[in-house]
C-alpha cells in the first residue's frame, strides 16, 4: 500500500547503492527531482535503465551514480550530444560505464514482459541489426526464438525487473492511487515490473476526477508516493507546468565541460534547491 | 551550392515533403524528418497522419516541435497510445505507410548507422545517441524515406554499425530476416535523391537539385556512385512551399547542435 512521504524519504528507502534503477517518463513527466535526490544522497554503483536517457541520466551519470546503463536512445532532444554520457563512454570520466543497448521497441516489450510476470517477451525486432545479439560487444538479453505453431523466427528480448522504479506524475489523492495522463510512455509497465516503486506528484486532492486517457496505477500497487511540485523540471506535466526548452539547449553548454558541470551540480543539486 | 532564393537544406525538405504526396500515415522522427513531414500537412498533404513515437496518434502540431514528447503533440493528437503500443500494436503489423528517419551514416545498401563511428564498438570515435525506434521503423513500415546531408563521412561504402537494416548485404536479405516492409525506397540529400536499383538495391542517382552537377554529387559519395539512365533534375521549390517552410522554421528556438539523429528523440 502506498505510504506518502517525503522525497528523502522516499529515495532513502527505496534507493540503495547497487540496485537497478529505473527512472521513466518518455520525454515528458521525467522524474528530475527524484534524480537529484539520489545524486544528493550519494547512491553508487546503480544499474540505470531508462528508454531514452536524456538530461536526467546525464546529470546522475556525471555525479558518479552510474555503473551500468541499459538503454535505447541517449542524446539531448532536439538539441544534440550527452556530453556526460560520452564523456563516461569515451574517457570513464568520473567512473566507467558499462552500456547495454536495445531498440525503443526492444525496451518497451522487455517492461511489459517484467509487469506480466513473464521471463521474456516476443517481437519482430533486432533482425539484421548490430544490436541483435550476433554482433560482438553488444550481445545480452536479445535471443532468436522460434515461433511453437509456425515456426517462424522471432525476437526474444529478457523481462526487466527493476528493483526500483521512479516516476513523475500529475496527482495523487490521500490513499496514494496515482494518476497521470498526457503522454504516459512505460511508467505503468515500468512501475508494474519493479519490486519497489516511487511516484513523485505535483499535487495531493482529495478526489482523482476522470481525464481523457488517464493511467491510473491503484494504491496498492504503488510503493511511496513523494509529493514534488514542479519535480519533472525541465520536462513537464502536461496541464501543470511547461517544458523548459531553454533549459536543454543550456545543458549543451553546462554539460560539456566537467568543472562547469561540477558547479552546476554544486549550486542546483548539493545546495538542495530542487530547481 | 544554392540556387537563387532559397538554401539546399530548404530544397531538400521541400524535396521530402513532396515525397510523401502518396502517404495516409507516416511515422515520424524528430529534427528533419518532423520538418519535412509538417510542411506535407501543412501544403498538398493536409490528410497526412503524423505518428510519433511518444504514442501521439494523429498529431496535429501548429508549430514544430522540438522534440518527440512536445506537449503540443498530444494536445493535438487523435490520440496518445502507450510507448508498448505505440510500437506492438500500430508499427509491428505493418499499418504505417512511410517510416520517414534520419541517420549519421547511411551505405550503398541503405543500412543506417545511428550507434556509434569507428568500427570497435567498445572504442568508439564518436558515441551517437543509439537506435531509438529506428530498427523497427525500418523493418515495418510499408517504405522508408531517408532524410540526410550528404558527405563522404556520412554516405559509406559500409557503415561502421548496423544500427537499421536497409537492403542489409543486397538482394534477397530483408526477405531472409525476414523485415516485411520494402525498406528504403528514397534517399533525399542536400544535393538530390538517391532510389534503390530494383535489381541489385544498391542506392543510385535518380535526381539531381537545380545547378547540382553528378560529380559534385559523387565527390560527396563514399563509393562509386551509379547515376540511372534517366536521372531527373527536379524543380526549384515553389515560393509558397518555401513561405510555409520558412513560417514553420521560425517556431523553433535557436540551438547550437545538430538536431536530434534518427527517429528517436
Amino acid at each position: 500500500m502506498a505510504e506518502i512521504v517525503s522525497l528523502a524519504d522516499a529515495i532513502a528507502r527505496s534507493v540503495h547503492d547497487g540496485d537497478t534503477v529505473a527512472m521513466e517518463g518518455f520525454t515528458h513527466l521525467i522524474p528530475h527531482a527524484a534524480g537529484h535526490e539520489v545524486i544528493r544522497q550519494g547512491r553508487r554503483e546503480l544499474t540505470l535503465v531508462r528508454m531514452t536517457p536524456d538530461v536526467i541520466y546525464d546529470q546522475m551519470i556525471g555525479a558518479g551514480c552510474a555503473r551500468k546503463l541499459v538503454f535505447s536512445w541517449g542524446g539531448n532532444p532536439g538539441v544534440g550530444s550527452l556530453h556526460r554520457f560520452r564523456d563516461a563512454i569515451e574517457h570513464s570520466w568520473p567512473v566507467p560505464l558499462e552500456l547495454e543497448e536495445h531498440s525503443h521497441a526492444g525496451m518497451a516489450n522487455r517492461y511489459v514482459a517484467g509487469a506480466s510476470g513473464l521471463p521474456f517477451a516476443v517481437l519482430r525486432g533486432y533482425r539484421g541489426t548490430g544490436l541483435d545479439g550476433r554482433a560482438a560487444n553488444t550481445v545480452t538479453n536479445i535471443s532468436d526464438i522460434a515461433c511453437p505453431f509456425t515456426g517462424e523466427t522471432l525476437t526474444a528480448v529478457a523481462a526487466l525487473r527493476p528493483d526500483v522504479t521512479v516516476i513523475h506524475a500529475q496527482r495523487a489523492d490521500r490513499e496514494g492511487n496515482v494518476q497521470l495522463w498526457g503522454i504516459t510512455g512505460v511508467q505503468k509497465e515500468a512501475v508494474l515490473a519493479a519490486a519497489r516503486s516511487v511516484v513523485t506528484v505535483e499535487e495531493i486532492v482529495d478526489a482523482l476526477d476522470p481525464r481523457p486517457g488517464a493511467v491510473v496505477l491503484p494504491a496498492w500497487a504503488v510503493g511511496y508516493v513523494a509529493v514534488a511540485p514542479g519535480g519533472a523540471h525541465p520536462s513537464y506535466a502536461l496541464d501543470y507546468t511547461a517544458r523548459d526548452n531553454d533549459f536543454y539547449i543550456a545543458w549543451d553548454a553546462i554539460s560539456r565541460d566537467r568543472a562547469r558541470f561540477g558547479r552546476w551540480l554544486d549550486e542546483h543539486v548539493y545546495a538542495g534547491a530542487v530547481r | 551550392m544554392t540556387g537563387p532564393g532559397y538554401s539546399a537544406g530548404e530544397m531538400m525538405t521541400v524535396t521530402a515533403a513532396q515525397a510523401l504526396r502518396e502517404a495516409r500515415t507516416c511515422f515520424v522522427g524528430i529534427g528533419l524528418p518532423s520538418e519535412a513531414a509538417n510542411l506535407a500537412r501543412a501544403t498538398h498533404t493536409p490528410g497526412l497522419v503524423l505518428i510519433y513515437e511518444s504514442g501521439t496518434i494523429g498529431a496535429r502540431p501548429g508549430r514544430l516541435p522540438l522534440s518527440i514528447g512536445d506537449g503540443i503533440l498530444a494536445q493535438t493528437a487523435d490520440t496518445v497510445v502507450s510507448v508498448p503500443e505505440i510500437f506492438n500494436y500500430w508499427l509491428q503489423p505493418g499499418r504505417i505507410d512511410v517510416g520517414f528517419l534520419g541517420a549519421a551514416q547511411i551505405d550503398r545498401f541503405g543500412n543506417i548507422n545511428t550507434t556509434v563511428i569507428g568500427t570497435d564498438y567498445a572504442e568508439p570515435k564518436v558515441r551517437l545517441p543509439g537506435a531509438g525506434g529506428a530498427p523497427e521503423i525500418a523493418a515495418s513500415c510499408r517504405e522508408v524515406i531517408v532524410i540526410v546531408r550528404q558527405t563522404r563521412r556520412t554516405f559509406v561504402e559500409r557503415v561502421d554499425f548496423v544500427t537499421s537494416v536497409g537492403f542489409g548485404d543486397g538482394p534477397g536479405s530483408r526477405q531472409r530476416l525476414g523485415l516485411a516492409g520494402a525498406g528504403p525506397q528514397k534517399v533525399i540529400t542536400d544535393l538530390g535523391v538517391l532510389e534503390p536499383d530494383p535489381q541489385t538495391c544498391e542506392l543510385m542517382l535518380t535526381a539531381a537539385y537545380p545547378g547540382v552537377s553528378v560529380p559534385d554529387i559523387s565527390e560527396q559519395t563514399g563509393w562509386a556512385l551509379r547515376v540511372a539512365p534517366d536521372l531527373r533534375e527536379l524543380p526549384p521549390p515553389c515560393p509558397a512551399e518555401l513561405a510555409v517552410l520558412r513560417g514553420l522554421r521560425a517556431t523553433l528556438p535557436d540551438t547550437d547542435g545538430a538536431a536530434g539523429q534518427g527517429a528517436a528523440s
